[in-house]
């Protein structure tokens, strides 16, 4: 298995020159600031970070820190003022072009006047798949977040947990490589949320796929990922990442583990030191 | 005639810039408009100039002479702006008030059944409104005839009710201001009854743990609720009075007012007197809606609901 | 208003109505109820008519049968004195006294209090609760009608003044051809030629001005203005210009339900939020597809409400363009000319077709409102 990645890394070296052949995101010195009726709000300042295919990162931050504006300009939803960025070894809007990624947002955002099968299926319908994928697709996204048996069902007669759920679903059915996703999780219990974040680091181990996770809780942060961006607030900028050495098929046991516990606690003084700046 | 105001939306615009306010691609569009009235003066009326340059033996008249003559006909097809403009100067400033030929006298007569209509009919709908509001029976048994006593075309019954008080010895204001009342209640009821019901139901517990009376939190919490859908909807009302009142004005026997001016230029054909009515109708219209739109503002403002 | 003081168990607005009914009875059993003599032992309809309203009082004051069976009965009392009322006032026209006037205002209050008790019926079928739901206004509806042909009759009012609902029925069904006639005229060319135009027009040009923001800021202020304005005034103007048939009166049509389409649509397809748009942003969905799949469907309770303010508004301006000049068909035309020969009661029958025309219209518009929007909160119901 590392061999063979290694081998591939070796070949695509020859073909490309600059950029890691399967660096998915690299951001240099990245600015963003928004210009507002009092005055300017430097959101971004200075980001570098790179991103490599495969990897599982997670964004942790003070609200407010620009850790979902950070995910919109790798998803060319802003354009950064200053600074570099590609995805995929072209620009973000190139990216968005080509349907590079799959994003889920903060809130569900379905279509309350499409059922849920059909919300899932409005990317596909966009892209212009066949009928027959799209049904494909479906079945098998549904399935994988347990919505099984609510394709017909409206979002509103759906819980929230359900409704972000099939948000999830949406985003997958496009396949994407990339998958970034803004605080999936936020709105549902501790249960459900154990639940499916075994289930995203399955998908995740299976298929390979890079993803970007915003999330607000350390535990969460630490369990799925290879990698932990610590921003801080006022301007948002990065004060820590931390790599993850936690093996790659992990099950929620692990959250016992004192390996588990360091890096949460890293990640817990990061956070500190955020909030202290702030005051 | 309902519902337009309401579901307009609040205007927030991120950009700024000249032509990214609303004044500047208003006024733009404002002078557009008078340009294709200007252009489509002169398409309408040459056919009709055309016809008097052939009676008078003219062959050839040139073009500019054309134009300019179109824009001054006596009663063209479709008026130029100016033409219109001019009517209004010489029916307003250059008459006597009291003149039966004078703008001003017809745009009062309206104005007043407008208003006496508009009055009764607000008042009118805030009662209906607060009746409904408070008693399930009244609000199962009414609302539905409110609603679809709006569908019935009343302005076709406006002749009957003036000619038919008229024959009962009511005439003059009454009969134009009760089209008015009928067309002008309805936005106010279903505005106040929304409003009315429009604090949350935290707050209306809230009034309950204080064990207020019905009438306590009707004046505490309900009525300065319904306070600014009140106003929208007396805009609307309003509208409604004036198109009821000059409606009133069409039929049979009516002497006075921007209807009959209305009915006496279709009847001579003096499209420059129907433009001016219609200018004069508008501005009016225009000018109501913005009072109230100054009194909202005012009210609000004493409420401490706006800056 | 009496319902706004906190009521008291006994004196709640039933026991009022009910109370009412007794004294109304009472004041009818002693005083004269047709001029120039007629007591009420004189007319036995009447004299049944009184009695059951007694009963039926009393019943509900002693509290017994307070229940569903109870309620039916008061229905079914209520009809039967309101028929006997009506069938006896025909042959007694304009003669009614005191007497009359209590069993009528008897009548009435019991009427309301069967309202009353209609209301607080609770079903946990909603077919019934359904059926319930539309008795209540029905009620209030044929109560209005009854008062209507009482009053009418019995103060022996002119037939020029107000028509019973009787005579207005009577030339309603003997004139059927004319109003059809009219109908076509009116209805079926002018108001749904104009409406479909205007309806149709304004949507287009919506979707075209709000590709251009400028256009769009431009437009919208007016447009909302224009939509405040007596655009009716403009029914000379079209009928010198295309004439005094129809297509006139769908011009005056067309315009009047080009703004406030124009306005909502163009308010419509600003309405979804920004989280939506940038969902269609991340799948890099074009113009076309983001119109089709996002801003129309949210444009839709916007455009149904400017469908309905235009299906009232179009009849309205057809009929009163008909008044600046027709060809001798159609029912602004009938209306206008009916009413200088002091034919009200044609008037009337025309006013009711209108009325049923308007109505249907706005029921068919309101329907398929609900058939295409039913995902909105407001048709849902209930949960946001
Ligand atoms: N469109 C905008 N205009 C102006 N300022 C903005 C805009 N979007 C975000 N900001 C500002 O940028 C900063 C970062 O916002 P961002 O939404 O990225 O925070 P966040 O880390 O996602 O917070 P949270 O955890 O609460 O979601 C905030 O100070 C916010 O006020
Ligand atoms: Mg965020």
């Amino acid at each position: 298995m590392n061999a063979l990645a290694s081998a591939k890394d070796t070949e695509m070296v020859e073909t490309t020159t600059s950029a890691s052949p399967n660096r998915v995101i690299d951001i240099e010195n990245l600015s963003l600031t928004f210009e507002t009726n009092d005055g300017p709000v430097h959101a971004l300042s200075d980001i570098d970070l790179k991103i490599e295919e495969g990897d599982f990162v997670s964004f942790i931050g003070p609200s407010g820190c620009g850790k979902t504006t950070l995910l919109r300009v790798i998803a060319d939803l802003e354009k950064p003022t200053a600074g570099h960025i590609s995805v995929n070894g072209v620009s973000p809007e190139e990216a968005r072009l080509n349907r590079a990624y799959g994003y889920v947002f903060q809130a569900a955002a379905l279509y309350p006047w499409r059922t849920i099968a059909k919300n899932v299926a409005l990317p596909l319908e966009i892209m212009g798949l066949s009928a027959a994928e799209q049904r494909d697709r479906i079945a098998r996204n549904m399935e994988l977040v347990n919505l099984t048996g609510f394709e017909k069902k409206y979002p509103w007669q759906l819980s929230g947990g359900m409704q972000q759920r099939a948000s999830i679903a949406r985003a997958l059915a496009v396949e994407p490589d990339l998958l970034l996703m803004d605080e999936p999780f936020g709105a549902l219990d501790e249960i459900v949320r154990d639940h499916l974040n075994e289930q995203l680091l399955q998908l995740w181990a299976k298929t390979n796929k890079t993803v970007v996770f915003v999330t607000h809780s350390i535990p969460e942060a630490v369990f799925l990922s290879t990698k932990i961006v610590v921003l801080c607030p006022r301007p948002g900028r990065i004060y820590d990442v931390i790599e993850s050495d936690l093996p790659r098929d992990r099950s929620l046991d692990i959250r016992e583990t004192p390996e588990f516990l360091k890096i949460a606690h890293r990640v817990r003084e990061g956070l500190k030191a955020g909030h202290s700046y702030e005051d | 005639m309902t519902d337009v105001p309401l579901t307009q939306p609040r205007s927030t615009n991120p950009f700024s810039g000249l032509m990214s306010g609303t004044v500047g691609p208003v006024t733009v569009v404002v002078l557009a408009i008078i340009a294709i009235w200007y252009i489509a003066a002169v398409a309408l009326n040459t056919p009709f100039q055309k016809d008097i340059y052939e009676r008078a033996g003219q062959s050839d008249v040139a073009v500019s002479q054309m134009v300019t003559d179109t824009l001054f006909q006596e009663r063209p097809v479709l008026p130029a702006p100016h033409q219109v403009i001019v009517e209004i100067w010489e029916t307003t400033v250059e008459k006597k008030i009291t003149s039966k030929r004078s703008l001003v006298y017809h745009t009062g007569i309206t104005l007043s059944s407008t208003l006496m209509g508009f009055l009764i009919g607000t008042t009118l709908g805030i009662l209906l409104a607060i009746g409904i509001v408070h008693s399930r029976v009244l609000d199962k048994s009414l609302m539905p005839w409110i609603i679809s006593s709006q569908t019935i075309p009343i302005l076709a019954i406006a002749p009957m009710i003036i000619v038919v008080l008229n024959a009962v010895g009511i005439s003059g204001l009454l009969p134009k201001a009760m089209i008015s009342t009928y067309l002008s209640f309805f936005p106010v009821t279903v505005g106040m009854v929304k409003g009315l019901r429009s604090p949350e139901v935290m707050h209306m517990d809230l009034m309950h743990t204080y064990s207020a009376t019905r009438l306590q939190a009707f004046w505490k919490l309900r009525l300065p609720y319904a306070v600014p859908y009140l106003f929208t909807s007396m805009k609307i009302g309003m509208a409604a009075s004036l198109v009821g009142a000059i409606v009133g004005e069409l039929p049979t026997g009516a002497v006075a007012g921007l209807g009959a001016r209305l009915l006496a230029g279709s009847y001579y054909g003096q499209t420059v007197q129907i433009w001016s009515a219609l200018l004069m109708a508008a501005f009016l219209a225009g000018s109501l809606v913005a009072l109230i739109g100054v009194l909202e503002k005012l009210t609000l403002k004493r409420m401490g609901m706006a800056q | 208003m009496s319902t706004m003081t906190a009521p008291k168990r006994r004196l709640d607005m039933p026991a009022l109505l009910a109370w009412f009914v007794v004294a109304m009875v009472v004041v009818g059993l002693f005083s004269p109820i047709f001029g120039p003599d007629y007591g009420i032992m004189d007319v036995p309809r009447l004299a049944l008519c009184l009695v059951i309203l007694a009963i039926a009082g009393v019943r509900y004051e002693l509290g017994f049968m307070r229940n569903l069976v109870g309620d039916l009965i008061l229905g079914l009392v209520t009809a039967i004195a309101a028929w006997l009322l009506i069938a006896t006032v025909t042959n007694h026209a304009g003669e009614a006294t005191l007497g009359f006037w209590a069993l009528t205002a008897a009548t009435w209050a019991s009427a309301w209090l069967f309202v009353e008790r209609l209301a607080v019926w609770k079903s946990a079928s909603p077919t019934a609760q359904r059926i319930i739901n539309l008795a209540i206004p029905a009620m209030f509806g044929i109560t209005l009608l009854v008062l209507w042909q009482l009053i009418v009759t019995g103060a022996g009012v002119p037939k020029v003044l107000l028509p019973a609902p009787s005579e207005i029925w009577v030339r309603l069904t003997n004139s059927v051809p004319t109003l059809w006639a009219d109908f076509q005229q009116t209805f079926l060319k002018a108001v749904l030629a104009g409406y479909i135009i205007g309806c149709g027009s304004a949507f287009i040009v919506a979707i075209l001005v709000d590709r251009v923001p400028f256009l769009r800021r431009g437009l919208l202020p007016i447009g909302n203005l224009v939509s405040a304005l007596p655009i009716i005034g403009v029914a000379p103007i079209m009928v010198m210009w295309f004439g005094f048939d129809w297509p006139s009166k769908a011009a005056v049509v067309i315009i009047m339900t080009f703004f406030p389409m124009l306005v909502n649509t163009v308010s419509g397809l600003a309405a979804s939020d920004a989280m939506q748009r940038d969902l269609m942003r991340t799948y890099a969905s074009n113009y076309w597809q983001t119109l089709l799949k996002l801003r129309l469907p949210m444009a839709m309770p916007f455009i149904f409400n400017a469908l309905k303010i235009n299906s009232t508004l179009a009849l309205i301006g057809a009929i009163v363009a008909e008044f600046f000049g027709t060809p001798i068909v159609g029912m602004g035309f009938r209306i206008s000319t009916e009413v200088g020969r002091m034919n009200v009661d044609m008037v009337w029958a025309e006013i009711a077709v209108a009325a049923l025309a308007g109505s249907l219209f706005y029921g068919i518009v309101a329907l398929l409102e609900r058939a295409v929007t039913f995902w909105h909160p407001s048709v849902r119901g209930g949960r946001a």
